[in-house]
């Protein structure tokens, strides 16, 4: 089973590679960017019987390493 | 004073930390990450500086959670001292034994330079070498040292007293140029709730020496060797 997980900074947190981000995006002339922030990204190969059980154990991860509950937030998609 | 300084794939801070802990008289072993104890008769152990794991996922994020970090934990949780210094802080806020997260600085350039430090703590077993509100000369080095915490928990920091060290400027002021990294309340330094364990961003270890330019950080090294 493949799912994807996807961390983010909570809102209010800095985020200062998003400003630079959006800042060079800026200066490139693209217009009408209004806000960056930057996130994670992880493609993962999960061999659960289902997506219930699937989803638990990213839970897990996420909880316990992929995303730091201080300041992220994480969501599990199963693909 | 026996300590225990662990190295993780990455440190490069701990042959300083080793120097300046013999300097003041304290006994030092060295410990792998992979290893599931500190040596017997541990009292102090500390998490040198660096750039474990190349900072991959979260700086100290995978240290953090390496099999020694269970020692430190247990070590920790019988009331033994720890001590974390750059990536050793960075690794304390991400196994839980400290509160907050070091975020990226805020102007996102790695900074090294000379740093002034205002001690704020000398009731503890970590900076009774000091004077209370002493300015201090040491050195930063880190691209990630951007002190944060949601409001309770500053608040609660700020409450209990656990800031020990503040980035100050030369006459002790807390200003907005003296606090590059952009730290909330200036913290260079968080003391756990009972007192035990200290994380900090700035290199004490490397001003022990009048031959490098400074010897501010012996106090800190002092103290714990009393």
């Amino acid at each position: 089973m493949k799912a994807r997980i996807i961390v983010t900074l909570k809102t209010g947190v800095l985020d200062p590679q998003g400003k630079a981000i959006e800042a060079a995006l800026r200066s490139l002339g693209i217009e009408g960017v209004d806000g960056v922030r930057q996130g994670k990204v992880f493609d993962i190969e999960v061999s659960a019987v289902d997506s219930a059980a699937a989803e638990a154990t990213l839970r897990t991860a996420c909880e316990k390493l992929l995303a730091n509950t201080v300041v992220e937030n994480y969501a599990i998609e199963i693909l | 004073m026996h300590a225990a300084v662990v190295v993780f794939p990455g440190s490069n801070r701990e042959s300083d930390v080793v120097r300046a802990l013999r300097r003041s008289g304290a006994q030092v072993s060295l410990v792998w990450h992979a290893d599931h104890e500190l040596p017997a008769g541990t009292d102090l152990a500390v998490l040198p500086g660096g750039f474990s794991y190349g900072d991959y996922l979260r700086c100290g994020a995978i240290a953090g959670r390496a099999a020694a970090m269970d020692a430190v934990r247990a070590h920790a949780a019988r009331g033994g001292l720890v001590l974390g210094i750059c990536n050793g802080f960075q690794i304390l806020c991400e196994s839980g034994l400290l509160p907050g997260v070091l975020m990226r600085n805020v102007d996102r350039r790695f900074i090294c330079h000379r740093q002034t430090l205002r001690v704020e703590r000398t009731d503890t077993r970590f900076t009774s070498a000091y004077a209370p509100g002493q300015v201090i000369d040491v050195c930063v080095a880190h691209g990630e040292g951007n002190y944060f915490a949601d409001p309770e928990t500053l608040a609660r920091i700020e409450g209990e007293g656990r800031v020990a060290f503040r980035y100050c400027d030369a006459t002790g002021a807390i200003t907005v140029e003296a606090n590059r990294n952009g730290s909330l309340n200036a913290i260079a330094g968080v003391l756990s709730e009972t007192g035990n364990v200290l994380g900090m961003m700035p290199h004490p270890e490397n001003f022990v020496e009048d031959l490098i330019g400074g010897t501010d950080g012996r106090g800190l090294f002092d103290s714990l060797a009393a």
